[in-house]
């Protein structure tokens, strides 16, 4: 429980894995090259919703380099033609008798050269009988709607795969009903589109097993190498120490590299066939259409609140579609992930959550693109549902949330659907914020704009995020605890090398980590090496996403690096001849109390350890520490974006974007803000770019980044951001976690700002994506399109 | 995305080239910039038997006034538009052009004559070069041929007058008059995406300010590139004031035939022509009477 | 499928190979020649994670076939240190922490080199629109235009004063 500085911590370290990088000798999955390696590519579905009647594979087998074509019916051989997702479904590695959605996995050609791959893709013959498609959420479960998976109808008769709920739905009823009577209600439907989290790297990966030693290494783009591992072990039968995952470096996860794709599966099964490494990385029309996509949530929300304006109680259904098979990475006590944070900075006395989850002819997925875990979906909804009470009140929206947030007294918080917010000052960020952009000033304009016929708007969104999953009771993936770990080595010579169960994909953890290492022991982040990506030597891990890095790893690391001190203390008691009781320590060094010229460094400790060890201890100096974190924790924000609406086109200008965030204890304020630019650019997206559209067919309308709009340097505003510091008191440094927060928060400040820009025509939502056509759409409607 | 296999020949020279077209004839692709084409090898949907790649070929890159013309070698670069001062200070509306093709770096393989020549109607040079009554020339093996841009585009995609063996080798512009001056305006979702709507509005005006010439064209909202006839004529003899330019644009609405996608429904790009070709217009307007670039 | 011969100076390195015509440049460089700095991000010449230097010009090698390199003078990320001594836009970008995962980071500062070298001393917008052709999904940008800066500055500094680069201060 830190609240001071620490040596080595809140400093703008340089990164030390910059310096491969910068020189282009990254190594990440596509440069793996083997001896004898071969390539696999995947023949996909045009359709979305078809029988399979054949497959003729003599034309591809007849290309030149190409080795074999394997189908779904040489997988059920082996019974791994299906596999179990991490939702307690099943999905299908290559389609057997049908296939569920466009681009759908059916064969996977192995050829000698990329290219040759390519031309055997080509040359597979299917045959096809096309069936009825479903694209439509809100009709899954109609009647007449077809029935998506036959596989699995005695235990699922219909496309709806699970109703959750949780909260007081009576007391919350109750509550709503007084609201009716005596105060206010408001409702607001949201659809949060289908968006993707599209990594600059797309995903793949090297198997290569030898039959020699039964060793099956592969390289993979995985964002938890050590789950995966065991699921191979379990998926394929294959003993689980002899199962290598290695992470290289990742150029990007954001939770497209949680889940198994067929693709890796397939590279397994061709490499225990073929006896030789293989390799096999989608392009990016692949990714985009087939791999774990986030969002796809249509929220109906409502919020009861007295006449004044003070929060009672909400009430929120959700229609979550999954695509054709459950496969959201999420830990699995929680279908809906931790949706239900949706209270999010406001105090409701009660709440009361339902969703239900439907099969639909398109890609499975469902959490991913930074969301924590459904805490974006939860966010937006709660953060336009208080905006669209302030507009129907005529209340100023900072205002209402000023009266409305849990109180910095009130924590440890227990919200009304049962999270236990570890700390927050909400009021603090959200007033930094509005001092920061002259936020009275801001509204003088926007009236005298709006007198003259210009739009700007205001939007804020002040939310709490929940990260860090989590306490090993609750929290499994796939049945493994979510603690983490790490492992912290010292060499006689005073440097370190440490291990982590947790794995980037750009966040740094490789300097971070040295920080909080050389924190403890009073070292330079440069005597400290941090590992992580190979389960034959790094520790066992959950993986990073959903911003648990630095809660559960983190916390993990300070632990193990405390071990070391703690050991490195004794030592320094023997050598100094003076009882532990009688040391201080400062960093980098033990002295005795009283007599500050006589200490060891940690160096001198540790050099001992090795050369003239107490008799009572083990030589060596080294600990290692597996977290299991007992509770998540809570980060939060607020963030204030300026509009300005182009009357003639509907285009939307950020003129500005204050972003104030509070983490916690901060590890590398250069690195933090580097993840918010980031987690911001990534809000901006899906709130005016990104959707995975898809017409009435099931054809996928933007499956590459022609028409999947990346946001480059020229929509991109100029982030500001600021911080406030909340530590966490139950973390050993306090630190709380930060990657998503932005990506968390974003979205529906840009939405608030443009509604609030028309809000004075009585607007009240527009769903995202905000193209520009959307927007005109309502200026047509309300008169204000001009030319 | 891989390629399929197909046979590549370099040619050395604008004669060889076309032999070249002449003896493959439909098996043939011309390869220029090749960021139209390339991309449509990747995902198959071209799959020519061979490939006659024009970049060697000295002497079909530049930028030259001369006799009253701009030439424009077909082989130039859309980023050597972009950087030129002839163009930025005598042709700002080429400026305009370029600058809003594609992103940076794809501009500098990208060709004038290939974003001519392709014929896509989401392409942006076909709209100015209608407005700025360009003509283009072609060379095959019955020698060069001049065709006028308003003959070259046909009302089907893809498609141009260019004969079986014929390879657009420059672009011609009229140069500009006293009183004259255009704007191309594109709308798009994001940079380096196709327009949502597009449009090219060039103007001359005589001394006492009324239009004596007028031309404007659309990109985007029709199968093939558009030239808005209607909405240049009803400019002529009028002065660039706010009712002849709102005349023009309802005109110009009126003449596009956009199809809905994700880019917009059709009603609105049809709106979009109608903001874009006013504020083109004023635009024009504005340079052609000595106002800011 | 023609086969072919080429030619290519690679960071000053000649190269001689026989390739298929339809072989893409950035898989020649990465598979063949193993230069695997250079990196694919998508399918459609949009991210620009391919982004190398074809006689001095930005060029996206995924659009553009490796006959098509034939007598040129290629640059890619590898060759932007120079005897042991890294380049402004690789210390720009450490400094700047214009960096996360890497990945678009070497097609990145090639366009940031040819940017440079036709405009030393760019405006903050001149970068956004010269860099608009290469996404990068980890930082937003904002360090990226900082790290350009930084190196268009050093760059400038080098050009004025060549003898202070670290030579021979102090005679």
């Amino acid at each position: 429980m830190a609240t001071q500085h620490m040596h080595g911590l809140g400093e703008a370290y340089k990164r030390k894995e910059d310096a491969r990088f910068i020189r282009g000798q990254g190594n990440y999955v596509d440069d793996v090259q083997l001896p004898g390696m071969l390539y696999g590519d995947i023949v996909r579905s045009p359709y979305a919703h078809a029988l399979i009647k054949n497959i003729d594979i003599s034309a591809a087998l007849a290309v030149p380099g190409v080795l074999a074509v394997i189908t779904g019916k040489d997988l059920d051989a082996a019974g791994l033609a299906w596999m179990p997702t991490l939702s307690a479904d099943t999905e299908a590695v290559l389609a057997l008798d049908r296939v569920h959605y466009q681009m759908q996995e059916v064969a996977f050609v192995v050829a000698t050269s990329r290219y040759a791959a390519a031309d055997g893709v080509e040359a597979v013959e299917v045959e096809y009988e096309p069936l009825p498609v479903l694209v439509d959420a809100k009709k899954a479960r109609d009647p007449d709607a077809p029935l998506l998976r036959p596989d699995k109808k005695d235990r699922q008769p219909t496309n709806h795969i699970y109703h959750w709920e949780t909260g007081d739905r009576a007391a919350t009823d109750a509550a709503f009903a007084e609201a009716q009577a005596n105060g206010i209600v408001v409702r607001q439907d949201m659809y949060v589109p289908r968006i993707h989290p599209a990594p600059i790297e797309t995903c793949g990966c090297v198997a290569d097993y030898k039959a020699a030693t039964g060793k099956l290494t592969v390289w993979m783009t995985s964002q938890a190498p050590h789950a995966h591992r065991t699921l191979f072990a379990i998926v394929a039968g294959l003993p689980e120490h002899r199962i290598r995952i290695i992470s290289p470096d990742i150029g990007g996860g954001f939770g497209n590299k949680v889940p198994i794709y067929p693709g890796y599966v397939c590279a397994v099964v061709a490499s225990l066939k073929t006896g030789r490494p293989v390799k096999w990385i989608e392009d990016r029309t692949e990714n985009l259409s087939s791999t774990g996509f986030g969002r796809d949530y249509h929220i109906h929300a409502e919020i009861a609140s007295d006449k004044d304006g003070n929060v009672q109680a909400l009430r929120v259904h959700t229609l979550a579609d999954h695509g054709a098979f459950d496969a959201a990475a999420q830990p699995t006590k929680f279908p809906a992930g931790l949706f239900h944070i949706c209270t999010g900075s406001y105090d409701f006395k009660h709440a009361f959550v339902e969703v239900d989850a439907v099969h639909t002819n398109k890609a499975p997925g469902g959490i991913a693109y930074r969301c924590s875990f459904r805490v974006t979906e939860a966010s937006y909804l709660i953060e336009r549902a208080m905006d669209t009470l302030a507009h129907e009140l005529g209340k100023d929206a900072a205002q209402l949330r000023l009266q409305n947030f849990i109180k910095p007294e009130a924590f440890p918080y227990r919200s009304a659907l049962n999270w236990t917010y570890d700390s927050g000052n909400y009021e603090a960020a959200l007033k930094l914020a509005m001092k920061n952009v002259d936020y009275e000033g801001l509204r003088r304009e926007q009236a005298e704009k709006r007198a003259r016929g210009e739009l700007m708007g205001i939007g804020i969104s002040s939310f709490t995020e929940i990260v860090g999953a989590g306490p090993g009771k609750h929290f499994d993936i796939a049945g493994i605890q979510m603690f983490d770990s790490c492992e912290v080595r010292v060499h006689p010579t005073g440097k370190v090398l440490a291990r982590i169960g947790v794995q980037t994909q750009g966040q740094g953890h490789e300097t971070t980590f040295a920080q909080i290492i050389a924190a403890e022991l009073g070292l330079s982040p440069d005597d400290v090496d941090v590992e992580h990506g190979d389960t034959d030597t790094a520790p066992y891990g959950l993986g990073t996403y959903a911003s648990r890095s630095t809660p559960v790893a983190g916390a993990a690391t300070a632990l193990a690096a405390r071990k070391v001190r703690d050991k490195a203390k004794k030592i320094a008691s023997y050598l100094l001849e003076v009882g532990e009781e009688d040391l201080e320590w400062e960093p980098g060094r033990f002295y005795v109390k009283g007599a500050p010229d006589k200490g060891k460094t940690i160096q001198e400790l540790a050099f001992a350890a090795y050369t003239n060890c107490p008799p009572y201890l083990e030589p060596g100096l080294e600990a290692v520490n597996y977290y299991d974190p007992p509770n998540l924790t809570y980060p939060f924000g607020s963030y204030i974006c300026v509009v300005d609406i182009d009357r003639g086109t509907g285009q939307v200008h950020i003129r500005r974007f204050m972003a104030v965030d509070d983490c916690g204890t901060i590890i590398n304020p250069m690195v933090v803000e580097g993840q918010i630019h980031g987690g911001l650019t990534q809000g901006l997206a899906p709130a005016m770019y990104e959707e995975l559209a898809y017409d009435a067919n099931g054809n996928i309308l933007s499956g590459n980044f022609q028409d999947y709009l990346i946001p480059t340097s020229m929509e991109t505003p100029r982030w500001e951001t600021d911080r406030t510091i909340t530590p966490s008191p139950h973390h050993p440094i306090g630190a709380k976690g930060v990657g998503e927060s932005p990506t968390v928060g974003a979205p529906q400040a840009i939405v608030n700002a443009v509604v609030d820009a028309l809000s004075h025509v009585g607007v009240r939502h527009i769903d995202m994506p905000l193209y520009p056509w959307k927007v005109w759409q309502v200026l047509k409607e309300k008169g204000l399109a001009t030319d | 995305m891989i390629p399929g296999s197909f046979d590549y020949v370099s040619a050395q020279s604008l004669p060889e080239a076309i032999a070249l077209l002449g003896q493959y004839g439909d098996d043939a692709k011309i390869l220029a910039g090749g960021h139209s084409l390339i991309p449509l090898l990747r995902y198959r949907l071209a799959a020519p038997a061979v490939l006659i790649d024009i970049n060697r070929i000295d002497g079909l890159a530049y930028m030259q006034e001369t006799d009253g013309m701009l030439h424009i070698g077909a082989l130039t670069r859309e980023a050597d538009l972009d950087r030129s001062p002839l163009i930025r200070n005598r042709y700002p509306i080429l400026y305009d052009t370029a600058r809003n093709i594609a992103d940076p770096v794809v501009r500098n393989w990208a060709t004038v004559g290939g974003n001519l020549a392709h014929a896509d109607p989401a392409n942006d040079h076909p709209a100015t070069m209608l407005a700025l009554g360009a003509s283009v020339v072609a060379e095959g093996p019955a020698g060069p041929r001049v065709i006028p841009i308003d003959e070259f585009f046909t009302d089907v995609t893809f498609e141009t007058t260019l004969q079986p063996g014929e390879i657009l080798t420059e672009i011609r512009i009229p140069a500009p008059t006293e009183r004259s001056g255009g704007a191309y305006l594109k709308l798009e979702r994001k940079v380096g995406d196709y327009a949502i709507a597009g449009v090219a509005a060039y103007v001359q005006l005589d001394a006492n300010g009324l239009v004596t010439s007028a031309g404007i064209g659309l990109t985007n909202v029709g199968p093939a590139p558009i030239k808005a006839r209607a909405a240049e004529q009803a400019l002529l003899g009028k002065p660039l004031d706010e009712q002849s330019i709102r005349a023009a644009a309802d005109l110009a609405e009126a003449a596009s035939q956009p199809t809905s996608d994700t880019r917009g429904p059709a009603e609105y790009k049809r709106a979009m022509v109608h903001t874009l070709c006013t504020r083109a217009l004023r635009k024009a307007a504005e340079r052609a009477q000595g106002g800011a670039a | 499928m023609s086969k072919h011969t080429i030619h290519v100076t690679i960071n000053g390195t000649a190269y001689e190979d026989t390739v298929e015509a339809r072989t893409l440049l950035v898989h020649w460089l990465r598979d063949g020649l193993r230069l695997t700095g250079t990196h694919i991000g998508c399918d459609t010449s949009s991210c620009g994670a391919c982004t190398i230097l074809v006689d001095g010009k930005a060029t996206k090698s995924c659009t553009m076939f490796a006959v098509q390199a034939d007598g040129r003078e290629l640059m890619t990320v590898e060759g932007l240190e120079q005897n042991g001594q890294l380049h402004p836009l690789q210390e720009g970008f450490h400094e700047k922490h214009a960096l996360q995962c890497g990945y678009c980071t070497p097609g990145m500062m090639m366009t940031g080199l040819a940017l440079l070298q036709s405009n030393p001393n760019p405006t903050e917008e001149e970068i956004r629109v010269g860099i608009s052709g290469n996404l990068c999904r980890c930082t937003g940008y904002v360090n990226i235009v900082k790290a350009i800066q930084y190196a268009g500055e050093k760059m400038r500094e080098a050009q004025q004063s060549p003898v202070a680069a670290g030579e021979g201060g102090g005679e």
